[in-house]
């Protein structure tokens, strides 16, 4: 028992811990993203300062030729640090999640609590695997507040006491199936806000072309194009994963429930965003479709998914109740 | 190459769509000719009733039309989540439909309490896979051609190609090229002065495998309703059944599925157990369930087998599920004659977390006066002061029946037939109310016979059935699977050599489709190992065109 409440205790404190790191991080990517200045205005001040920089203006900005996007260096230090924060918070709540799945003996996602720990978990594991190859500092701005309302919720308004699993969860697929479901919503969540960043940096492109270029904040953002290829690059492997996931249920609702879909309204909101994530990717190759309504409904996917994680979960009466609150 | 397929239509209303009839457009969009998913028809002025018929075709089987009906398909099923369904829930309609007599009526009428059954829903999903079909037969049939006229020769300005070198050296280098493709596995076309190549034609294949296989799961899930069958049955500790319809209390067949469909057996539940949480977090959540039955086969033997929710008992092509469970208080009832008229457990149904039920007890055999007893049954009994009789855990710790005793004329000579978990009180007067515990017995008063509660037994309901598709539907969803994943992961490129503007030279070219692929890395290389590289970017001084995106739209 006192070895339990060390475990109890420890994963608690973990995720504590994790949360003011992650605050700390946040306000880093603040910091960096409020720094960061666009190719333009580099070269302006360049211009405008040619005695310190000396020689032509244009040649001194590193911008990659690809993506005319510059790098930039303002906000790089504060953007490192934030980087940092975020590996070390990641660090500090994968031992929360670990020690709450050693106390409770079993994977830890049996409740809704769990459910969003670990949630947060897959969505700093996405972007932090996406950084890896790939400069996405510039997103810490989006995706560590997301994490950290998560672990807000979940510590708050979600807390339950570990406990054992109702017989319908004793499976091995609840370590497939739920696993699986988690990482497509950090998957569907990650390419959501690089949808709406996209939307409002073509908002922001579009305006200027209209000579009334007003978003100050989205001139920071990485080109249009990048940020779409991004979206639809996560979805193309969430996709995938996530209709396995919905296969995998189906396959242990047949085993415990006698049936392997029965429009229970867990299954009928999965169903419906596995259909809004096909039209995403149909929209990709329609014409007329490509590009802001596409987003759209990379947006409306993830608002199904989440959904169908509170809303069901708490609002509907039906054989997925685990929520354990 | 192949001609337009977009019919009658006047074929000039399609921006976006590229020429039918330009080669080095063909060759960069990885089509004979204006692609069937992206074309839209114009309107079919003076065509009569068969130009109308192509255009509507045309209509529906356009990627547009595909994409509303998916969004359309999603829409449509949200009402199912958010209002009661009869398939899975009909006791939650019976008290909507007494709730809202007045809504009722509407949601009826348009088929709300059953929404995936509703024409209207079929409708959708039958629509999006017509146009599928209508989508997909031209595109395979297209990708055939395709495959088997692959690899095209070279567009006549390779310089127009998103990925460009030129290499100073001779002719012979189409040998080497040729050569090293072969080696590299790429599907390979040698012309006279020019080397063809091409790979990923599994991206189409996936596509196209995906979106057959979904018809495929329609197909399998619509074989498992027609051919297969499943019944619900109670069974109490101590009691069984054998697999024929008579003995379900519902049965549910396919058209297909004959009665010679159930394998012969009976199953007779020896003990079921459960365990509760007795512990502070979430105390009263069931634990572990095990239901310990004997199977007795067609040709006699038996078998001792236990089974539990997410295990179920395998009998020949059918499942027996454990879908729930509940107790089965014993009772012997004696009339005023004193002879034994009834001596069983009943199924009681559970009305809360912790099995506080409720059941109703007939003796109809008992003299001078039939006799009849609603009964609650608290596994672990307790006294609320404000909801009376309670249960305050669902194990049976501390277990009690309060029994409500009733004699008279119970209604059941006339032939229509009661339900067992109702009393009708009409011609019956009440004779009292007493609590028991295991073991005690109360005298009725006016010397009309005695109830001793003699123990506690559960009963499980289960589920057996056959569902034939099930394996078919999971075939095919993993073969949809697959596929999508080579649809989105396998890269298409081509990558030609010719020879160059100039005597000495060859030109290196390529073009790909899918997310972020370009043919720099392949061209490149190639260039690399033909000679020496002398621009690697030829069309960077001329006015060159957009760079062909994946998707070849420019
Ligand atoms: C049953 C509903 C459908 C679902 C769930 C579905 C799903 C998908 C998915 C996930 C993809 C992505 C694979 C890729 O990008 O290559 C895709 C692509 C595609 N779908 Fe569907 N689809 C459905 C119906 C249809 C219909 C009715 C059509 C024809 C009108 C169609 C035509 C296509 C085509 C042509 C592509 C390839 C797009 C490309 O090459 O970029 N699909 N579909």
């Amino acid at each position: 028992m006192t070895q339990a409440t060390t475990l109890a205790d420890l994963s608690n404190l973990m995720t504590y811990s994790a949360m003011l790191v992650l605050s700390l991080a946040m306000i880093a990517f603040f910091v960096s993203f409020a720094q960061r200045r666009t190719s333009a205005e580099i070269v302006r001040e360049r211009v405008t300062e040619p005695a310190l920089v000396g020689g032509s203006a244009t040649a001194h900005v590193d911008a990659d030729p690809a993506t005319g996007e510059a790098q930039f260096e303002p906000g790089r230090r504060a953007g490192n640090i934030a980087m940092a924060l975020t590996w070390v918070a990641f660090g500090l709540l994968s031992v929360a999640v670990l020690t709450r799945g050693l106390w409770a003996g079993r994977v830890p996602w049996g409740n809704m609590y769990e459910f969003s720990l670990v949630s947060a978990f897959a969505v700093l594991g996405v972007f932090l695997a996406v950084s890896l190859t790939r400069d996405v500092r510039w997103m810490g701005v989006f995706i560590v507040p997301l994490a950290l309302l998560t672990l807000g919720l979940a510590v708050t308004v979600l807390y339950t006491e570990a406990a054992q699993l109702v017989p319908a969860l004793q499976s091995y697929w609840l370590v497939i199936h739920v696993s699986a479901a988690i990482i497509c919503g950090g998957g569907f969540t990650f390419a959501a806000v690089t949808a709406l960043l996209y939307l409002a940096r073509d908002s922001y492109d579009r305006d200027t072309r209209a000579g009334r270029a007003l978003a100050p904040l989205a001139r920071r953002l990485p080109p249009a194009e990048r940020l779409d290829s991004m979206t639809y690059r996560t979805i193309m492997f969430t996709f995938p994963l996530w209709t396995f996931a919905i296969v995998a249920g189906a396959i242990w609702a047949e085993a415990a429930w006698g049936r392997y879909w029965g429009w229970d309204p867990k299954e009928t909101w999965s169903f419906i965003a596995w259909v809004v994530y096909a039209a995403y990717l149909h929209a990709r190759s329609t014409v007329g479709w490509r590009g802001r309504r596409a987003a759209w409904l990379a947006v409306a996917g993830v608002a199904v998914y989440w959904f169908n994680y509170f809303g069901v979960n708490l609002l509907f009466s039906g054989l997925h109740s685990y929520a354990g609150i | 190459m192949a001609s337009q397929t977009g019919s009658g239509p006047a074929p000039g209303a399609t921006p976006g769509a590229e020429s039918a009839v330009d080669p080095d457009a063909a060759a960069l969009t990885f089509t004979t000719h204006a692609d069937p998913m992206d074309k839209q028809a114009g309107t079919p002025a003076g065509l009569g009733p068969l130009g109308w018929m192509r255009w509507l075709w045309a209509r529906l089987t356009s990627m547009r039309t595909a994409l509303i009906l998916l969004l359309l398909l999603g829409l449509a099923a949200i009402p199912g989540s958010l209002i009661p369904q009869r398939t899975s829930d009909a006791i939650a309609v019976n008290q909507f439909v007494a709730q809202n007599p007045e809504l009722s009526q509407w949601y009826e009428r348009f088929g709300l309490f059953d929404v995936y059954g509703t024409p209207w829903f079929s409708a959708i999903y039958l629509l999006l896979f017509l146009s599928l079909v209508g989508c997909l037969v031209p595109r395979a049939r297209q990708h055939w051609r395709l495959w088997r006229n692959s690899p095209t020769p070279p567009p006549r300005r390779m310089d127009r190609l998103p990925a460009v070198a030129t290499v100073a050296v001779g002719p012979k280098a189409l040998d080497v090229a040729e050569a090293r493709l072969r080696q590299q596995r790429w599907r390979v076309r040698r012309g006279t002065d020019w080397v063809a190549a091409e790979k990923g034609f599994a991206r189409e294949t996936g596509n196209q495998v995906f979106h057959f296989a979904l018809l495929g799961v329609l197909a399998a899930i619509g074989w498992g309703a027609l051919a297969g069958w499943h019944g619900n049955i109670v069974i109490r500790e101590g009691t069984g059944f054998a697999n024929t319809i008579t003995q379900y209390d519902t049965f549910t067949a396919g058209r297909f599925s004959g009665s010679d469909a159930l394998p012969p057996f009976t199953v007779q539940l020896q003990s079921f157990d459960v365990d509760f949480e007795r512990g502070e977090a979430q105390r009263g959540a069931p634990r572990n369930f095990d239901a310990r039955v004997l199977v007795t086969d067609a040709d006699g033997s038996t078998v001792t087998e236990s089974f539990g929710v997410n295990d179920p008992l395998e009998l020949g092509n059918a499942k027996v599920y454990l879908i729930g469970h509940g107790y089965a208080p014993r009772l012997r009832i004696r009339d005023g004659a004193g002879d034994v008229v009834f001596d069983d457990s009943v199924v009681f149904l559970p009305q809360d977390g912790n099995f506080s039920s409720q059941g109703v007890i007939k003796a109809p055999d008992a003299r001078p006066e039939q006799l009849g007893f609603r009964g609650i049954f608290l596994p672990t009994a307790a006294i609320d002061p404000e909801l009376g009789p309670i249960s305050t855990f669902p194990a049976p710790d501390d277990p009690a029946v309060f029994l409500s005793a009733f004699a008279g004329d119970l209604g059941l000579d006339d032939g229509e037939p009661q339900n067992v978990y109702e009393l009708d009180d009409t011609g019956l007067t009440q004779l009292g109310l007493r609590a028991l515990r295991e073991g005690e017995t109360w005298r009725l008063p006016d010397g009309a016979g005695s109830v001793e509660f003699t123990g506690v037994d559960r009963y499980i309901s289960v589920k057996v059935g056959s569902d034939p598709g099930g394996a078919w539907a999971l075939a095919f969803v993993g073969l949809a699977i697959v596929g999508v994943c080579m649809s989105l992961f396998i890269r298409r490129r081509r990558l030609w050599v010719a020879l160059g503007p100039t005597p000495d030279t060859v030109v290196v070219a390529g073009v790909a489709r899918g997310e972020g692929t370009d043919m720099h890395g392949d061209v490149d290389e190639l260039a690399a190992v033909l000679g020496p590289v002398r621009s690697a970017e030829p069309a960077a001084t001329r006015d060159s065109p957009s760079q062909g995106k994946e998707d070849g739209a420019s």
